[in-house]
């Protein structure tokens, strides 16, 4: 390889780097995403300058179509619909892995190798298609759960784990014998059969996980589109791939990471599946005093607000799906031109996206130094006189803290109940994801405020 | 269906059973509502009030009570009014059907159906019906303003040029919720106050309210069924006896509120502790009508001995009529929403709902009084308490130890790979290798630092990121083979849709943020 060419790629990672470091905040997050694009650009144009690349025209095409439908998708997106899109975009992430790699086995010029290279170099191959293959239809299989085409239930096949495993080892031992028979008639059938498998494990896998692990799901799926990035890095030997494959890669794991240890469950067993797998499922109820939950109008909880001194509003899923936010700024707005504290907690695994409330609150021009994490304002719910809870349910459920045999016991959850008041807005009293009873609707200072949440705040906001 | 609020025949009541506010939910829920002249007088709620609110008013009591399907009320009919009903009438107001038992039985008679405001169950669910809690808590309020009336003295401590004022000393005997009250009262009108219980549980209530509690050394919890307290032992009695003569040294103003279900009040503040007290002290007994927990106390009366002012008021409550009647009515208003889950006007009475069930006394003419026992006590098990207390400090050393174990065992695993890896792998692929691990470690160190905020973003600028497999697939596309060029050409068309797509939509959001 070229050196110039060399050193343009490791510019261009040095700016990948840059670039992620420069989300790290709000003042430098900008900046950051015009290193990405600075970086892929130069590895981009570098790549198409080498000796190797000659089919221009080809090239141009796939580039200009490409990039149209990108940015015209990018143009057309919802914000509440940014959850799909990441999905989506990762699955091509992942066919471009089953591509590139398959394109990889059939070039004649890896006959050239030999020995441990040969192996390793069919390895490669073969890890890169799996990966690729499994994020491919696992994100697919994400985006239609996302976009409700497909149920958000866990799919509950029996020996679930049986069959995942029986996948695994399969696909092993016929790596085992592709790696040591090169091109032979059998080893090429082999790697289609374990395309196939791989593609049907993707499906089986992403189909096991609940609708309330989506965020750990699509960050996993993140992760996963990096190591296949970074198989197919070392199948061509390229470190800009590997690189930038391992970035993304850990980028995605730690963001999983983060969300398991918002639901305090074990990254494992959320891609194992769902909620009550131990069959331990949900009896909450049983035995324990529920007791009522009592209603209010919308025109009560705008003289109740009216008073407030301090306000804190804790938006769920509910917000997004009812695109409540532009409302929400209002009411915002409304108090606090009265003088209140107004002020949103974000629970870490609220909404389908990690930090997907906080860009739908930055979609309403909701400034960000008044949306807070749950760690910086669980402590201030006891000064606070009100609490909204639009569209939240399980991130704000006291069993996670009270009851130790509840199936979401142990999960970090925001103390609403200790402020004054909890207004909850709902369309129903149903349980939320996780399927797990909410005391809170029944407390002594939760009134419920049925409804469409939109229509709700923009009532509440007429009634200020 | 009709709902008829008459006024209230005793001349010491002031409460009615209606406010406009509460005119207007029940019409609300689909009633018409008749409400008879002057019925809301004493309690401030004007005739034109309920007429604004969409009420009739009617005159003529005998008319009333013919038109009315319902009935409601603050006390129990007198015979006269009993008279009165037609068949088939649903009454509902307090009734006391353990003292009561032929009034009881006369509306059976009559073939009524009667709701007894005093027996819905003291479960959470009917917390907002819950009609006495409501009056204690109006009750607890007016024991300290009628104890401040009559003493002479300040109940907050002052310091002031002439001089300095002490604060004055409460003690609040039994803190169900109009001792609560009692306790948060005089708290805010700047008082000392203490309080005892023989229910262990509300201590931590008692402490809320800012009220110190008082134990005796011995060790009985007087919790009963429903949240009431039960009889205690004689050496608590005794034990606790003592207590209260030494505390009536102390305090200035001792307010009572000790009841035991269906059994006359105990007799807690005798007459050797009123002895005690110094002059011009002063006693509520809000167990008065009760017989008393002050054995010198003069039902309904103030009486003054040894210098000391013994308070017997039977209706603190209805002292406050224009409180009582308002919250009253809204405790009605949620036991006929309760009983009208249709908003419809047309009552039903459900006897599998627990709450309404412990309501009803008379159903049809057919007397279902009293209904089975509450089956939870506001308590936690005491047991449950016990078990959480071992500590759990030994088992965390332990953790410490099997993870430092396990963190030196993960290296040397990991340095077994490394070193078969190096000994069997060709050299390009080691310097590829240490390219990929030392790139996860930047990617792990650079990623914690995102603020939560941002991870959305950080999705789709890792996801336009990842899009560099484009390179791969440039490198493949000039080849011979018109099957890998035709691979390569798709994924540089998905790879570029990601890089545009993920790049743009990221500074689609990033824009969105502002401070």
């Amino acid at each position: 390889m070229d050196g110039v060419v060399y050193m343009a790629y490791m510019l261009a990672a040095v700016f990948f780097i840059l670039s992620l470091k420069g989300l790290s905040s709000h003042e430098t997050a900008k900046g950051g995403n015009y290193y990405g694009i600075a970086g892929m650009a130069i590895a981009v144009l570098a790549t198409m300058a080498s000796s190797a690349v000659t089919s221009y025209v080809m090239l141009i095409v796939a580039v200009g179509v490409g990039g149209y439908i990108g940015a015209q998708k990018a143009k057309a997106v919802e914000m509440t619909e940014m959850p799909q899109l990441v999905a989506l975009l990762h699955s091509f992430v992942g066919l471009a892995a089953v591509l590139i790699s398959w394109a990889g086995y059939i070039d004649d010029s890896s006959h050239a190798l030999v020995g441990a290279e040969l192996t390793i170099h069919l390895v490669e191959i073969y890890l890169g298609i799996f990966i690729g293959a499994i994020t491919l239809t696992g994100s697919l299989l994400a985006w239609g759960k996302l976009n409700g085409q497909i149920s958000g239930k866990p799919l509950m096949l029996p020996f679930r784990h049986g069959l995942n495993a029986a996948a695994l080892v399969i696909c092993f031992w016929m790596m085992t014998y592709f790696a040591g028979n090169p091109h032979t008639g059998l080893s090429t059938f082999m790697l289609v059969v374990m395309t196939l498998i791989a593609l049907a494990l993707g499906v089986h896998l992403v189909a096991a996980i609940g609708g309330a692990d989506m965020p750990v799901v699509v960050s996993m799926l993140n992760s996963y589109s990096g190591w296949a990035a970074a198989a197919t890095g070392f199948m061509l030997g390229n470190d800009l791939l590997i690189v930038v494959g391992a970035l993304v890669g850990s980028s995605g794991a730690i963001l999983s990471y983060i969300m398991c240890q918002g639901m305090n469950r074990s990254f494992i067993s959320v891609i194992m599946g769902g909620f009550g797998t131990d069959g331990s499922s949900p009896a909450a109820g049983e035995g324990v005093e529920q007791g009522e939950a009592v209603e209010v109008s919308a025109t009560d909880v705008a003289d109740d607000l009216a008073n407030a001194k301090s306000v804190i509003i804790v938006p769920g899923y509910g917000m997004a799906v009812a695109h409540a936010q532009g409302a929400v700024k209002e009411l915002v707005e409304n108090l606090q031109k009265k003088g209140c504290n107004v002020r949103f907690g974000i629970h870490p695994v609220a909404g389908r996206l990690p930090g997907h409330m906080n860009v739908l609150l930055a979609e309403a021009d909701v400034p960000y130094d008044i949306v807070l994490e749950m760690d910086e304002l669980n402590d201030d719910f006891a000064d606070t006189d009100m609490v909204l809870v639009i569209g939240a349910n399980d991130t704000v459920n006291p069993d996670a803290l009270e009851r130790p045999d509840s199936p979401i016991a142990g999960m970090p959850v925001l103390r609403v109940w200790e402020a004054g008041q909890v207004i909850v807005l709902k369309r129903s009293l149903a349980s939320g994801y996780a399927g797990v009873e909410n005391p809170l609707f029944f407390k002594d200072n939760t009134r419920m405020l049925f409804g469409d949440a939109k229509e709700s705040v923009q009532q509440v906001v007429k009634g200020l | 269906m009709n709902i008829a609020i008459p006024g209230e025949v005793n001349p010491q009541e002031f409460r009615v059973a209606a406010s406009p506010a509460s005119v207007e939910k029940l019409k609300k829920l689909g009633f018409s509502v008749s409400i008879e002249a002057g019925a809301g007088q004493k309690a401030s709620f004007i005739d034109q009030s309920y007429i604004d609110a969409g009420a009739e008013i009617v005159t003529d009591t005998a008319e009333l009570y013919a038109n009315a399907d319902i009935v409601l009320k603050v006390n129990g009919p007198t015979d006269d009014e009993v008279e009165l009903f037609k068949e088939g009438t649903t009454l509902i107001s307090f009734l006391w059907p353990a003292q009561n038992p032929e009034l009881l039985q006369k509306l059976a008679d009559k073939k009524l159906n009667v709701l007894a405001m005093d027996s819905v169950p003291r479960i959470s669910r009917a917390q907002k019906m819950d009609a006495l809690s409501t009056m204690a808590n109006i009750g607890g309020y007016r024991a300290v303003v009628e104890a401040a009336h009559h003493f002479g003295r300040f109940l907050t401590g002052q310091i002031t040029a002439a001089g300095k004022v002490p604060p004055a000393k409460v003690l609040v005997i039994g803190a169900g919720v109009a001792g609560l009250a009692a306790i948060g009262t005089a708290k805010s009108m700047g008082a000392i106050v203490r309080a005892f219980d023989t229910r262990a549980e509300v201590k931590e209530q008692v402490e809320s309210m800012g009220g110190e509690f008082l134990t005796v050394e011995i060790e009985e919890d007087g919790a009963g069924a429903g949240g009431y307290a039960k009889e205690m032992s004689k050496e608590f009695i005794e034990a606790e006896m003592a207590l209260f003569r030494e505390q009536a040294k102390e305090v200035d103003i001792v307010i009572t509120t000790a009841l035991i279900p269906g059994k006359p009040a105990p007799k807690l503040w005798q007459e050797d502790a009123v002895k005690n007290m110094k002059a011009g002290s002063v006693v509520v007994d809000m167990a008065a009508e009760q017989g008393g927990n002050c054995d010198l106390t003069v039902p309904g009366e103030v009486a003054v001995r040894e210098g000391v002012t013994i308070i017997g008021y039977t209706n603190l409550a209805t002292r406050l009529p224009g409180q009582a009647s308002t919250l009253y009515a809204q405790n009605m208003v949620h036991l006929l929403a309760e009983m009208t889950p249709e908003k419809n006007g047309e009552l039903t009475i459900d006897m599998e709902n627990e709450a309404i069930r412990g309501a009803t006394v008379v159903n049809s003419g057919e007397i279902t009084w009293p209904p089975p026992a509450p089956k939870l006590s506001a308590a936690p098990a005491p047991e449950k308490k016990a078990a959480a207390t071992p500590p759990p400090q030994p088992k965390v050393e332990e953790k410490k130890q099997s993870s430092a174990a396990s963190i030196i065992g993960f290296w040397i695993v990991a340095g077994l790979l490394l070193f078969g890896l190096g000994k069997y792998s060709p050299p390009s692929f080691l310097s590829h290798f240490m390219v990929f691990v030392l790139s996860v470690f930047i990617g792990w160190q650079v990623i914690w630092n995102v603020s939560h905020s941002l991870h959305t973003p950080l999705m789709s600028v890792t996801n336009a990121i990842s899009g560099i497999i484009i390179v791969g697939a440039l490198l493949q596309i000039s080849s011979g083979s018109w099957l890998i060029s035709v691979l390569a050409f798709f994924a540089i068309l998905l790879a570029s849709i990601n890089i545009v797509g993920g790049f743009l939509v990221t500074r689609r959001m990033l824009a969105m943020f502002r401070r």
